[in-house]
């Protein structure tokens, strides 16, 4: 007898499944995709949203976290908004559909449904693994999105902000990026959201080629009702160096992962991150890096500044493979506790099997240190001034390693807005 | 100026008592310096008068121009021009030097009710008082004393002390981990703060410093009391025969 207990389908499952049979006709893409999203789909239905029991998911309960979603309709549709840095390069996605660019010197651009209808973009609808619901559920919806190529050896001077604006309803997106060999660039993937509750997921894929110098900045503003799941997937060709900011500053229910495998000789992967919560938000960072090949290296630095009652957790993975000898790999986590209903979870996971590697991992959980206090107040900086400064500096000393001031200053002038209406 | 009666204080997480029973005045003008043995309470009186919390007054009063300053928290005291240049100055990542000055002087301008300093002014001001001490300006735009060398981080606290202008200053072992160029440097600084309306505490182990800040009065300070003040003179005495004899006499 094959009697299996069906599991009880939360409203949050229900409303997916309900919203993928009205859209699916409306989806973008060739037969290949078309049975792709199927796959996905009825995979979706069978494992269902992951619960803590799901040991990737296990600080964030999505299954009991994710209550309902909004019909998959884009919301009040929202119009491309300023960039971080003025003069950016502005690739916006309003209600989650592509909007045709000027030219940019050094950058083919295109857009992702003509991706899904073209053949080339099957393949990267499959999920990372078995317990990527975000890759799942985005692979299964995704309507748009950017295609973008660096010319190889090219160099654009401005930024590319790559904008993903939603006010309510849903929207699922993609940038997928290729990198030709020793091109140099900065983008900014930003997430901005409004008043109205939405659930957005993305999925942006990046590869570089040899000797690719790339920065990637992630810039989440989404709006208080806002559930956010995102995933960057990263690969490192030889030589190549890329550096990662992920900077969460908005959404309710936040999951922003970060896929990163070192697969050429000499690359290093930087990864910075700051976190600032408040309100009754649930943020998490996962990283999952992969050196697979000798002599390459890796740094991540988390800062987290939790106040009310947040909840914050960062899972930290990196696998060293039994070839990749010299491996050199640095992780720490240090977060600000600021209130003593706030949380934060800090899980680093090394799994090494090479035996000439350097490995380190470190989490501090604090308060503010009071011999800083006490220093700032013998200057004559009252308290809540004192608080306030050394708050922006804990955080902000990420923001000084970027190279390009004027874009590291308009990061800083956001972070301090943030933590100027919050402490 | 600085008054300070039958002072009785203790390490308030131990109740550890530190001072006994300390009596000093030191007058508008006047360089005063606390020598003593280790462990005798010398930074801990220096704590102390900065406002620090990790340390409980149980008896007696400190006086600063005939008022106490016993209830007044650490930023309050500073804003009335009380400044301790710290043994050990604290690194704060993240906090730019210019920054954190200029944060401090418009915070201490605000609390005295005066204008904050425009900017121009202010880069002018720190460029003089930086140049004065032979500060390299690219120091000032690093986080506050991170990865500076022992004698930067002491000609940081004195930049701050000029540019800060305090009435009361509170130098504690301010001579600790400076070569002899850079002790001449951080003394030139402090005499050339030495005014009438101003009274300067030196606090050290070593008469060395006081050949370059010739004090105008010495006291010893022993187990948390003065045991003994002189002159000058007192500090020779203290360099050839040591504290033995003086706690002796003491006791």
């Amino acid at each position: 007898m094959n009697m299996q207990a069906k599991i009880q389908r939360t409203p949050a499952e229900q409303g997916l499944m309900d919203a993928f049979d009205a859209l699916v006709s409306e989806l973008p893409g060739d037969s290949a995709v078309t049975a792709r999203r199927d796959r996905l789909m009825a995979d979706f239905g069978d494992k269902g949203l992951p619960s803590r029991r799901i040991e990737a998911w296990h600080y964030t309960d999505l299954r009991t976290l994710l209550r309902a979603v909004p019909d998959h309709l884009p919301g009040e549709t929202a119009d491309e908004i300023d960039p971080v840095l003025a003069g950016s390069h502005v690739l916006p996605l309003i209600g989650g559909r592509y909007v045709e660019p000027r030219e940019i010197e050094g950058l083919k651009v295109a857009s992702f449904r003509d991706a899904l209808s073209g053949g080339t973009a099957t393949e990267s609808l499959a999920p990372l693994r078995e317990d990527d619901v975000i890759g799942r559920l985005n692979g299964a919806f995704v309507m748009d999105g950017y295609t973008l190529t660096l010319a190889a050896g090219s160099a654009p001077e401005k930024i590319m902000e790559l904008q993903s604006v939603q006010n309510g309803g849903q929207a699922h997106g993609r940038f997928r990026l290729e990198a030709e060999a020793g091109s140099r660039a900065t983008f900014l993937e930003r997430h901005a959201g409004g008043e109205a509750s939405g659930l957005t997921s993305s999925v942006s894929e990046i590869d570089l080629a040899e000797g690719v110098e790339l920065v990637w900045i992630i810039v989440q503003e989404r709006g208080l009702e806002d559930t956010h799941l995102a995933q960057l997937r990263a690969k490192l060709a030889a030589d190549a160096k890329l550096t990662v900011y992920v900077i969460n500053m908005g959404g309710k229910l936040v999951r922003q992962e970060v896929d990163v495998m070192v697969e050429g000789e000499g690359a290093h992967f930087d990864l910075r991150s700051i976190n600032l919560l408040a309100g009754q938000s649930h943020t998490d960072l996962t990283l999952t890096l992969g050196h697979v090949v000798p002599n390459t290296t890796s740094e991540e630095i988390v800062r987290n500044v939790v106040l009310d009652r947040a909840r914050g957790a960062f899972q930290g993975q990196i696998r060293v493979a039994r070839e990749a000898q010299k491996t050199d790999a640095q992780m720490s986590c240090n977060s600000l506790l600021l209130s003593d209903d706030g949380e934060f979870d800090a899980k680093p996971e090394l799994e090494i099997f090479a035996d000439d590697v350097v490995c380190a991992h470190g989490a501090t959980v604090d308060d503010l240190d009071p011999v800083h206090l006490f220093y700032l107040a013998a200057r004559g900086v009252p308290e809540k001034i004192a608080r306030a400064l050394l708050i922006k500096g804990f955080v902000e000393e990420l923001l000084d390693e970027l190279d390009d001031e004027a874009l590291s200053d308009a990061l800083r002038e956001r972070v301090e807005n943030w933590l100027d209406a919050h402490v | 100026m600085l008054e300070i009666r039958n002072l009785h204080a203790r390490i308030a997480e131990s109740g550890t008592e530190i001072i006994r029973g300390l009596n000093l005045t030191v007058k508008a003008g006047e360089v005063a310096a606390i020598m003593g043995p280790n462990g005798s309470g010398k930074s801990t009186l220096s704590y102390i008068l900065a406002g620090r919390e990790d340390y409980e007054v149980t008896e007696g009063d400190i006086l600063y121009n005939g008022e106490s300053i016993l209830e007044l928290d650490p930023s309050e005291r500073a804003a009335k021009g009380v400044f301790l240049a710290f043994q050990y100055p604290v690194e704060i990542p993240g906090v730019a030097t210019m920054q954190f000055l200029k944060v401090a002087i418009n915070e201490q301008r605000k609390a005295r009710g005066e204008e904050e300093l425009k900017t121009p002014d202010f880069m002018r001001l720190v460029k003089e008082k930086a140049g004065e001490l032979k500060i390299d300006p690219d120091m000032l735009k690093r986080p506050l004393n991170v990865g500076f060398s022992g004698g930067e981080k002491k000609r940081a606290e004195i930049l701050q002390m000029k540019l800060l202008e305090p009435k009361l200053c509170v130098l504690d072992e301010t001579d600790s981990g400076l070569d002899i160029d850079a002790l001449k440097i951080v003394s030139d600084g402090v005499n050339a703060l030495r005014s009438p309306d101003r009274a300067i505490i030196v606090i050290t182990h070593y008469q060395r410093l006081l050949e370059h800040i010739v004090p105008d009065s010495v006291h010893v300070l022993y187990k948390g009391q003065v045991i003994r003040s002189g002159d000058k003179e007192l500090a020779a005495e203290l360099e050839a025969n040591g504290y033995a004899d003086i706690i002796d006499a003491a006791a």
